[in-house]
C-alpha cells in the first residue's frame, strides 16, 4: 500500500560526505536484559512509548468507568470514594504519567535522530529517567491496594493534609509527584544538553526542526517548574508527617499558598503537554501537504513566546478565590496575551495546507482534527479568561470540556499523529492505513459527542468532581450522550492498538524515507541502526532530507528526471 | 500555478455544513437559553455577566467558523490531485504580521469590554422601594465573623444592605443572619435553604470552616471560593419571588456531590415572619438546652448555639 520507493533508498547519497563512521558489525542483542540495561536512546524511547501507552489505557479505563457511573442520574455503580479516587487517579495519570512522559518519549527517539546525533548527550542519565518514571508509576498504583488518593490531581489542602485525608494515599501522590519529578528534571535536562551541543554541522538554531524546538522549549519550561511542584509537595509531606504548618490556616499557615504554588507549576505543565504537540503537527503538516511550513521562524517564535507566558498565566485557575482585583485583572490579561500567539499558529498551519497538495493519509488526519479540534479549546480558553465569566464555567463541566479538548483533541490526537508518522521508522514497518483512517474517524466522533455537550453540562450547573447528579433540566440527556461518545473514543484508541500489533508483523516495509520526508531522521535505515548514522550529512536548510533527495535525483542520471516541484528560490533559513 | 477548474462538489460540501451548523444554532437557542450560555436569574450581577459572556461569544463565533472554514475548504480544494503542484511559500511576512496584530486587537477590545462591565457586577446597587429596611428591621449588624484576609464586602452606595455570613463545612452551608447587636452567638442562623427578601440588596461574606468549599448558586452569578482563613464576598438583589438550586463547587471531600444549597426569595414581610419564626424556635431551644445542661452538669459556660 504504502508508496515505498525501493528503487532508489535515499542512502545511496553516501558520497563525499564530511565523515565517515564505521558500523559496527556485531549481532545486536535483542532479549529483555538488553532492555533493562540499555543506555540506547531508541530503546528507552521505545520503552517510554509502550509504557506511557500503557498508562493511557489504563487511564481511560478509569474515565470509562466514571462515565458509566454518570451515564444516569443518581447511578449507584461507584461509591463517592471510588469516584473520587477514579478521577484522581485518571487526572494523575494522563498528565504525569502519559502526556508528558509520552512526549518524552517521542523526543528521546526522534530527536538525536533529526539533529543528527547518535546518542542523547548523557545515556546513562537517560536509562535513569525512564526507570524512575516506571518506580512512580509504580508507587502511584500500588496504592490501589491500600487507600488510593481521592483528593483531586491538585490535591488541594487543606483538603490533602493530614488532619483530612489521613490515609496514605495522598503520600503515594507526593511520591509519584517526586519520583516522575526527577525523572523530567534529568530527561530535561539531557535533551537540553544534547540540542544545544550535539547538532549536525550546518544545523544552526534557525535550521532546527520544528519538533526539535518545541522539546527544546519544554525542557525549559520542566526545568523552571517542576521545581517549585517538588518543592509544594515536599511542603505538604512535612505538614502531614512532621508538624509543620504551611498549608493549615488554623495553625497560621495559608490555603492559598498551595494553590499559587501548585499552578505556578501547573500552568506551565499544560504547554509542556501541548508544545511538543504543537511540534509534531508542524513536522507533519509540511510532509503530507508536500509544502514548506508557513512561517518557520514565527512558529518557532511563537513556541517560545507562549513558553515565557506560560509562567505568568497561573492564576487564571485562581479567579474563584478572594484576590485583589487587579490580580484578576493581571491574570486576565496575560490569558489573553497568550492566545495570540497560539492564534499566530493555528493560522500558519492553515496557511501550510492552503495551495499544497494534500495527500490523506492517517498522520495527517489527526494534524488535521488536531487543528479543528484544538481551536475548539483555545476558544473556550478565551471565555474561561474573562474572570467574571470565568466565575460562571471555573470547576464545572465547562472547564472538563475546555481541559480536553485541549488534552485530548489537542496533546492526544497529535501524539497519536506522531504515532502514525514514526511507526515506520521506530519499527520499519508501515501501520495500515485502511484501519488508520477508521481509528482517526471513530475517535473523532467519539471525542466530539463525549466532550461537546459538556459545555452545556456546565453552564446548566453541573459541577465537575461529583459521583452523582440529580435528574434536572437536561442533564441526564448530555450525560448519557457524554457516555455513548467515550466509549466510541474508547473503541477508535483500540483500533490504532490493534492496528500496532498486527503491523508489527504484517506490516509493509517501510524503508527509510516511506513519507518522503523532511528532516534527518528519514535519512537512516528504518529502524535505525545503533549507532544512528553511518554518515552525517551537512545541513543546508531546515529540510535536510528534501536537499538529499534532490542531490541523489540529479546524481542518478540513468533514471529519466521526475517532475520536479516548482523551484524554490527562498530559503529563508 | 494553481489548479483553476472549478470543482462544484467542494463549495456544496462547505455551504451544506455551514448551513447546519446555523440552522442548528438557530433551532436551539429559543428551546434552552442555558444551551449555549451559563444561567442568569433576575438579579443583575448574573445578567451582566450573561451579556459578557455573548460579547466574548460574538467574537468566538467568526473566528471559529473563519478558521474552521479555511480548514476545510483547504481540505477540499489543495487535496493532492494528478498533476497538481505544491506551491513553494515559505512565509508571507504581511500576512503574519496582520493576522498577530488582529489578534492581539480583538484581545484588547476584549480586555476593555470586561472593564466596562466589571464595576456593575462587583458593586451591588441600593435595594429597590418594595425592598426590605434593614434599619427599620434592625438587621444592621456588620458580618458576623471579623473578615479575615480576603475581600471586603461590598457596599451598596446608601451603605443598607443585609449582610448574611455563609460558612461552609464539610458538607453544609450555613447562614448566619445579622440582628441589631454585636455578639455573633444569638444571631439567626439556617442550614442549607437561604431565605431573602426580595428586591433588597443582600451581601454575601462567604468562609470556610474546614476544607476549601466555593459557593455557587448558578443563577446568583458566579462562584466564590470559601476559603479557610480568608473571607471572600458577592452580593445579590432578587426582583421577583422564586428558588434556585445550586452546589459547593470545589472538591471538599467525599460527599462534595451532596453539599447542596438554595436561594429562596420571598417579599420582605413574609422574610421578616420567617426570621421571627426562627428566632422564637431558636430561643426555644436554646432555653431547653439550657435547662437541661443545668440538669446535668451546673457549672458549665453555655456553648454558641448550633456549635
Ligand atoms: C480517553 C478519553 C477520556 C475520557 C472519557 C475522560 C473522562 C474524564 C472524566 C469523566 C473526568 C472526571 C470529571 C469529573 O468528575 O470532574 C476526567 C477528568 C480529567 N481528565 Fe479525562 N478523560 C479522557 C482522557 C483524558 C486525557 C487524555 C487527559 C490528559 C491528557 C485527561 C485529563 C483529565 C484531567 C486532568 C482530569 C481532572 C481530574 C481531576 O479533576 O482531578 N483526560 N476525564
Ligand atoms: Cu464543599
Amino acid at each position: 500500500m504504502a508508496a515505498v520507493d525501493t528503487t532508489r533508498p535515499a542512502t545511496r547519497t553516501a558520497q563525499p560526505l564530511p565523515q565517515i563512521l564505521a558500523r559496527s558489525v556485531e549481532r545486536v542483542p535483542t532479549g529483555w536484559t538488553s532492555w533493562v540495561t540499555t543506555t540506547d536512546h531508541k530503546k528507552i524511547g521505545i520503552m517510554y512509548l509502550v509504557l506511557t501507552f500503557a498508562f493511557f489505557l489504563l487511564g481511560g479505563v478509569e474515565a470509562l468507568l466514571m462515565r458509566v457511573q454518570l451515564a444516569v442520574p443518581e447511578n449507584s455503580f461507584l461509591d463517592p470514594s471510588t469516584y473520587n479516587a477514579l478521577f484522581t487517579m485518571h487526572g494523575t495519570t494522563m498528565v504525569f504519567l502519559f502526556v508528558v512522559p509520552i512526549l518524552a518519549g517521542f523526543g528521546n527517539y526522534v530527536v538525536p535522530l533529526m539533529i543528527g546525533a547518535r546518542d542523547m548527550a548523557f545515556p546513562k542519565l537517560n536509562a535513569l529517567s525512564f526507570w524512575l518514571l516506571a518506580a512512580g508509576g509504580l508507587v502511584f498504583y500500588a496504592s490501589l491496594f491500600f487507600n488510593p488518593v481521592e483528593v483531586g490531581w491538585f490535591a488541594y489542602a487543606p483538603l490533602s493534609t493530614g488532619a483530612y485525608s489521613p490515609s496514605g494515599g495522598v503520600d503515594a501522590w507526593i511520591f509519584l509527584i517526586h519520583l516522575t519529578g526527577i525523572s523530567s528534571l534529568v530527561g530535561a535536562i539531557n535533551f537540553y544538553a544534547t540540542i544545544t551541543n550535539m547538532r549536525a554541522p550546518g544545523m544552526g538554531w534557525g535550521r532546527l526542526p520544528l519538533f526539535v524546538w518545541t522539546i527544546l522549549v519544554y525542557s525549559i519550561l520542566l526545568i523552571l517548574a517542576l521545581p517549585v511542584l517538588a518543592g509544594a509537595a515536599t511542603l505538604l509531606l512535612t505538614d502531614r508527617h512532621f508538624g509543620t504548618a504551611f498549608f493549615d490556616p488554623s495553625q497560621g499557615g495559608d490555603a492559598l499558598l498551595w494553590q499559587h504554588l501548585f499552578w505556578f507549576f501547573g500552568h506551565p505543565e499544560v504547554y509542556i503537554m501541548v508544545l511538543p504537540a504543537f511540534g509534531i503537527i508542524s513536522e507533519v503538516l509540511p510532509v503530507f501537504a508536500r509544502k514548506p511550513i508557513f512561517g518557520y521562524k514565527a512558529i518557532a517564535a511563537a513556541t517560545v513566546v507562549i513558553a515565557f507566558l506560560g509562567l505568568l498565566v497561573w492564576a487564571h485557575h485562581m479567579f474563584a478565590t478572594p484576590s485583589p482585583d487587579v490580580v484578576l485583572a493581571f491574570f486576565m490579561i496575560s490569558s489573553f496575551l497568550i492566545s495570540v500567539p497560539t492564534g499566530v499558529k493555528i493560522f500558519n498551519w492553515v496557511a501550510t495546507l492552503w495551495r499544497g497538495t494534500i495527500e490523506f493519509k492517517t498522520p495527517l488526519l489527526f494534524g488535521v482534527g488536531f487543528i479543528s479540534l484544538f481551536l475548539v479549546g483555545g476558544i473556550t480558553g478565551v471565555f474561561l479568561a474573562v474572570f467574571p465569566v470565568n466565575w460562571q464555567l471555573t470547576d464545572t463541566y465547562f472547564v472538563v470540556a475546555h481541559f480536553h479538548y485541549v488534552l485530548v483533541g489537542g496533546s492526544v490526537f497529535a501524539i497519536f499523529a506522531g504515532i502514525y508518522y514514526w511507526f515506520p521508522k521506530i519499527t520499519g514497518r508501515m501501520l495500515s492505513e485502511s484501519i488508520g483512517r477508521w481509528s482517526f474517524a471513530i475517535m473523532y466522533v467519539g471525542f466530539t459527542v463525549t466532550f461537546l455537550v459538556q459545555h452545556s453540562a456546565g453552564m446548566e450547573g453541573m459541577p465537575r468532581r461529583v459521583y452523582e447528579y440529580p435528574d434536572v433540566g437536561n442533564l441526564a440527556l448530555w450525560n448519557m450522550i457524554s457516555t455513548i461518545g467515550s466509549f466510541m473514543l474508547g473503541i477508535g484508541v483500540l483500533v490504532t492498538v490493534w492496528n500496532v500489533t498486527r503491523s508489527l508483523k504484517k506490516g509493509a516495509h517501510a524503508g527509510p524515507d516511506p513519507w518522503k520526508a523532511n528532516t534527518l531522521e528519514w535519512f537512516t535505515e528504518s529502524p535505525p541502526p545503533a549507532n544512528n548514522f553511518d554518515t552525517v550529512p551537512r545541513i543546508r536548510s531546515v529540510e535536510p532530507m528534501k536537499d538529499i533527495r534532490r542531490q541523489v535525483e540529479r546524481q542518478s542520471p540513468v533514471e529519466a528526471p521526475r517532475p520536479q516541484p516548482a523551484p524554490e528560490h527562498t530559503v529563508t533559513a | 500555478m494553481r489548479p483553476t477548474a472549478r470543482h462544484p462538489r467542494p463549495r456544496a460540501l462547505l455551504f451544506a455544513l455551514l448551513g447546519a451548523l446555523g440552522v442548528a444554532l438557530l433551532a436551539t437557542s429559543p428551546a434552552s437559553a442555558d444551551l449555549l450560555s451559563p444561567e442568569a436569574g433576575p438579579t443583575e450581577n448574573a445578567q451582566k455577566i450573561d451579556t459578557l459572556y455573548w460579547i466574548v461569544m460574538a467574537v468566538a463565533i467568526p473566528i471559529f467558523l473563519g478558521v474552521e472554514g479555511a480548514l476545510i475548504y483547504a481540505l477540499v480544494k489543495f487535496r493532492a490531485r494528478k498533476g497538481a503542484v505544491p506551491a513553494q511559500i515559505r512565509g508571507n511576512t504581511r500576512l503574519e504580521i496582520g493576522w498577530t496584530v488582529g489578534a492581539a486587537v480583538i484581545v484588547i477590545v476584549l480586555a476593555v469590554v470586561t472593564f466596562a462591565f466589571l464595576p456593575a457586577i462587583r458593586n451591588p446597587p441600593n435595594s429597590g422601594p418594595g425592598g426590605l429596611d434593614v434599619q427599620q428591621a434592625g438587621l444592621t449588624s456588620s458580618p458576623v465573623v471579623e473578615s479575615g484576609a480576603g475581600r471586603e464586602p461590598p457596599v451598596p452606595p446608601d451603605g443598607q444592605a443585609l449582610n448574611i455570613d455563609v460558612n461552609g463545612l464539610q458538607y453544609v452551608w450555613r447562614y448566619t443572619y445579622p440582628d441589631g447587636d454585636d455578639n455573633p452567638g444569638n444571631n439567626v442562623f439556617a442550614y442549607e435553604q437561604m431565605v431573602v427578601p426580595t428586591d433588597t440588596t443582600v451581601v454575601l461574606s462567604i468562609r470556610a470552616q474546614d476544607v476549601i468549599h466555593s459557593w455557587w448558586i448558578p443563577a446568583m452569578g458566579g462562584k466564590f471560593d470559601a476559603v479557610p482563613g480568608y473571607t471572600n464576598a458577592t452580593w445579590f438583589k432578587i426582583t421577583e419571588p422564586g428558588e434556585w438550586d445550586g452546589q459547593c463547587a470545589e472538591l471538599c471531600g467525599r460527599n462534595h456531590a451532596n453539599m447542596v444549597a438554595t436561594v429562596k426569595a420571598v417579599p420582605p414581610a413574609e422574610f421578616e415572619a420567617w426570621l421571627a419564626g426562627k428566632r422564637q424556635e431558636i430561643d426555644a431551644a436554646n432555653q431547653a438546652a439550657a435547662q437541661q445542661r443545668e440538669q446535668v452538669e451546673a457549672g458549665r459556660p453555655p456553648t454558641e448555639p448550633g456549635g
